[in-house]
């Protein structure tokens, strides 16, 4: 199998062939947190921190993993970085450790790992490996952070729990100020918001295919 | 949680609290074996049937062996232990003594270990206190919540297959959309009961 590029995973993973929007990976554990910003961004850095170093874990090793026991150790490797990324988020922040209560957890069955480190770090260098770790973490974490924003801002009328559609709304008349959008901050809120997400990016990437050709 | 009968949590967990369409447990294979009914019905079988069975292990193996320890911490990595020898040892059994129930089910079963609701429910089973009986159907109520929505999207789909859909929303968009209005459905339930 031929290296590839630095350049190609980098693109690769953000656009081209983004966990989210193309391979339709890993929104199971966190589509549920992103009706708050502050919650689902500390939950892409976890994953983020997560996928890096187990692709670089996995990656070290790969030579001397069994085939028959790859999955199992693969698994291992994930959860003991997940009870790292645990203990730090009970030890700092507290309340949001709280909030994400069994999500952190779930970071474990995210495909998105698994899936990276089934397709690339178990057949590619560590430093390579390592790269598209972060890579993959930062192709979806942009994804669920753009959702988490909408539907924060839409739902509570707030950007990083500050209130802005209040006085935007007094600012054009409306006395009684943003009436939550209660429809955005419970679970069917998060499905359309990200087919919306899943349909702007197909229709984006066609376009640009069509003017090439 | 002490007081909730066990039914009710059994019950709330199938429509009011659907690991699926309110927690966004289990999505991926949710959005790719939901294509045909029949395989859709074998997986959501396989699920509920693992589900049931790994919340009593885990409820075990946490109240018994992490907690008088005090090493909670290593739950994560406990849970999925069993998780994973509960499906290899499942799907040896099934081999041995049934061999149409094998090849029906035993195809699903090596996907269920990396399977979010699986999980999932033992960890909110851990953060609700629940005793042993909720739990165990806490799992089976989850299990057959989870094959409610799968059996019911693999339907629409297969209906879906002959109408015209945007090109940039074919495949999995349509189907969160679908989802979408699924869970807006099941909100209608919510009067009902509520659990934390």
């Amino acid at each position: 199998m031929p290296t590839p590029k630095t350049i190609d995973i980098i693109k690769n993973d953000l656009w081209k062939n983004n966990p989210v929007t193309v391979q339709i990976l890993g929104i199971c554990s966190t589509l549920a947190v992103t009706n708050i910003f502050i919650n689902t961004l500390i939950l892409a850095l976890g994953l983020t921190f997560v996928t890096a170093f187990s692709s670089l874990v996995i990656s070290l090793i790969r030579n001397i993993i069994p085939a028959r026991v790859r999955m199992m150790v693969q698994t291992l490797v994930i959860a003991s970085f997940v009870v790292i990324v645990d203990i730090v988020l009970k030890a700092y922040v507290p309340n949001i450790s709280k909030a994400l209560g069994p999500y952190v957890g779930l970071i474990i069955t995210n495909c998105i790992i698994m899936g990276r480190l089934e397709a690339f770090a178990s057949s590619n260098k560590p430093s390579l490996a390592f790269l598209d770790g972060i890579m993959s973490g930062l192709g979806y974490s942009y994804v669920i952070l753009v959702i988490a924003f909408f539907r924060e801002l839409l739902g509570f009328g707030t950007i990083l729990g500050y209130q802005v559609m209040n006085p935007l709304m007094y600012a054009i008349g409306y006395s009684e100020g943003w009436i939550q959008w209660a429809f955005m901050i419970m679970a069917p809120g998060g499905f359309f918001m990200l087919a919306l997400f899943i349909w702007i990016a197909n229709n984006l990437s066609t376009m640009k295919i069509s003017h090439k050709g | 949680m002490e007081g909730l009968s066990p039914w009710v949590i059994f019950f709330a967990s199938i429509f009011t609290g659907n690991i699926l369409l309110v927690y966004f447990l289990g999505m991926c294979s949710f959005l790719s074996v939901s294509k045909q009914v029949n395989t859709a019905l074998g997986l959501g079988l396989a699920v509920t049937f693992v589900l049931t069975i790994t919340s009593a292990l885990n409820y075990v193996v946490y109240f018994y062996l992490l907690e008088p320890l005090g090493i909670e911490y290593l739950r994560y990595i406990a849970f999925i232990i069993v998780i994973a020898s509960a499906v290899q040892l499942l799907e040896m059994i099934i081999e041995r003594f049934s061999e149409p129930l094998y090849i029906n089910l035993g195809i699903f079963l090596p996907l269920i270990t990396v399977n979010c609701a699986i999980l999932g429910v033992s960890l909110f089973m851990v953060i609700r206190n629940y005793t042993f009986i909720q739990s165990v159907l806490f799992g089976a109520g989850s299990g057959l919540g989870w094959l409610l929505a799968i059996l019911a999207m693999a339907g629409i789909r297969q209906r879906l297959n002959e109408k015209k859909i945007p090109p940039a929303l074919q495949g999995p968009g349509i189907v969160l959309i679908i989802s979408g209005l699924m869970a807006m459905a099941f909100i209608g339930f919510s009067g009902i009961v509520q659990i934390q």
